[in-house]
């Protein structure tokens, strides 16, 4: 299934992200995501994420489909050049993966091979481009494909809190005029300036689901602050943070906190993406406090 | 040693279409070659249509002392004029695009790469001599060598208070790119095709 359909139909569609292992055993991913989030639409699995070698998306994903999850394949430009993309492309609807995330990539800078090479042949543009070119039957150096094409569900993401916001919506633009059918968004501390973000982003009428990540810690707030693009947290929450250790450390706060961020944002977006980051075990609970 | 070759004749005339164009040409430094002849050719072309406010010819426009100097006879001339195409090699444009920060500044050539010795002036613009040139969809910031992953559809999500996630000292390309084309209000640029790279320069050199 097409998470697009969902989204034609007006339904609020919930996805959480998982992060394959460095490893070849998935036994553990399998049974949180069985336990955890089967309860919700679709399951992101990330690809090599922060540049980090770990087990592939793509053979990820068909696990996660073989047990009766709807997997969304994100795919990056940094590791893959054109025809390895298009070609794991052509794999993935071999494996009947409808469902993409379609993204640049962090830099190898930031992972854990400084030493490889960027590859960024495409962007998430030129990508969105190519799987457009691929589901109408011609690869991106204008050769037929045999058979039917393959058809996917085309996401990508936007940083709504970003500080560069007027570029990011003009990359927005490019990606929905390249193609993109829905997008999910960097982690949202902010509502309101989600909601501004959301304001502008209408006009381009591509569902968004609202990106969030629980809060572990104070620490995790600030460092998240000083690191990570797109994404700040404000001095209350982090203040919240500190103020219980205990219930912090429980992951109580975290919860209270991303629930009343999707609460207040609900009813601006057409779903929620949760980045859980290992605590996948509070998705049900994060879900029932957002009310949904 | 790096050539620059005129861009084909149907994309200057587009770029240029509607606009009063002031005409820089560098036949600067011995390790480039400059297609004098066409280039003259052209512009005999484009003066024809009324279209050129004035021109220049001289050399190392890289070296910003130099290129001011040059200039500095001409701004009324500039001032008259919608854009500045500069026939040069793409460390030329990007100085040009740099000090006329106002001005839409566009790239005539495309600059390829040859082996051997390169142009010894120091400056902080690089050309990646990719062949087919993007500075005319960036406002003469190239996205090759200003941005970390060389992208040319746009700013990544990367950028924390303007700078690369790569090296936060380095600003980012595209939030400069998107800056400039704000300031010569060009933002219709971004609404370009998309582009892809074509690393297949050798068949073209």
């Amino acid at each position: 299934m097409k998470i697009t359909e969902l989204f034609e139909r007006g339904e609020f569609v919930v996805s959480a992200e998982v992060g394959p292992p460095k490893g070849i055993h998935i036994e553990h991913l399998l049974e949180e995501a069985k336990t955890y989030l089967s309860g919700i639409t679709a399951v992101n699995v990330t690809d090599n994420q922060s540049s980090v070698m770990r087990l592939g998306s793509l053979a990820t994903c068909k696990a996660l489909k073989d047990e009766g999850l709807l997997p969304i394949y994100q795919l990056t430009c940094r590791d893959r050049n054109r025809i390895a993309l298009q070609s794991d492309l052509l794999s993935a609807a071999m494996l009947g993966i409808e469902n993409l995330l379609v993204l640049t990539g962090d830099h190898i800078k930031l992972g854990d091979h400084k030493g490889a090479k960027p590859v960024f042949d495409l962007d998430s543009v030129s990508l969105l481009h190519t799987v457009c070119k691929l589901e109408a039957g011609e690869d991106l150096g204008g050769n037929k494909l045999v058979g039917e094409p393959p058809k996917f569900a085309k996401g990508a993401v936007v940083s709504p809190c970003s500080d560069s916001l007027d570029s990011q919506l003009a990359k927005m633009e490019r990606k929905v005029r390249a193609g993109a059918e829905y997008f999910q968004t960097q982690a949202v501390y902010e509502p309101e300036k989600f909601i501004k973000f959301m304001e502008k982003a209408k006009q381009f009428g591509k569902p968004v689901q609202l990106g969030i990540v629980i809060p572990k810690s104070a620490g995790m707030a600030k460092y998240m602050n000083d690191n990570v693009a797109g994404i700040h947290v404000p001095q209350e929450m982090i203040d919240e943070l500190k103020a219980d250790k205990e219930k912090t450390k429980a992951g109580i706060t975290g919860v209270e906190i991303a629930a009343r961020i999707i609460k207040e944002c609900k009813p601006y977006c057409q779903g929620v993406h949760i980045m859980a980051l290992g605590w996948e075990s509070k998705v049900p609970d994060l879900l029932k406090q957002a009310g949904i | 040693m790096l050539i620059t070759q005129l861009k084909a004749k149907e994309t200057i005339v587009s770029l240029v279409e509607g606009k009063k164009i002031f005409i820089i040409n560098c036949q600067g430094c011995k390790e480039v070659h400059f297609p004098e002849e066409e280039a003259k050719e052209l512009q005999k072309e484009l003066a024809a249509d009324g279209k050129v406010t004035g021109s220049i010819t001289t050399d190392y426009i890289c070296n910003p002392e130099n290129m001011k100097l040059r200039l500095e006879k001409h701004m009324s001339e500039i001032k008259a004029a919608d854009m500045v195409l500069v026939f040069s090699c793409g460390v030329g444009v990007q100085t040009i695009a740099e000090y006329l920060d106002d001005k839409m500044v566009c790239a005539a050539c495309d600059s390829c790469r040859l082996p051997g010795f390169q142009g010894v002036t120091p400056i902080e613009y690089d050309c990646g001599q990719c062949g087919e040139c993007y500075l005319n969809l960036t406002g003469g910031i190239c996205p090759i060598t200003a941005c970390s992953k060389s992208l040319l559809n746009g700013q990544c999500g990367g950028a924390k208070n303007g700078k690369c996630e790569v090296d936060p000292n380095m600003e980012c390309g595209w939030e400069r790119i998107y800056r400039r084309l704000e300031k010569v209000g060009r933002l219709d640029a971004l609404k370009c095709p998309v582009q892809v790279r074509n690393y297949a320069t050798d068949d073209e050199v």
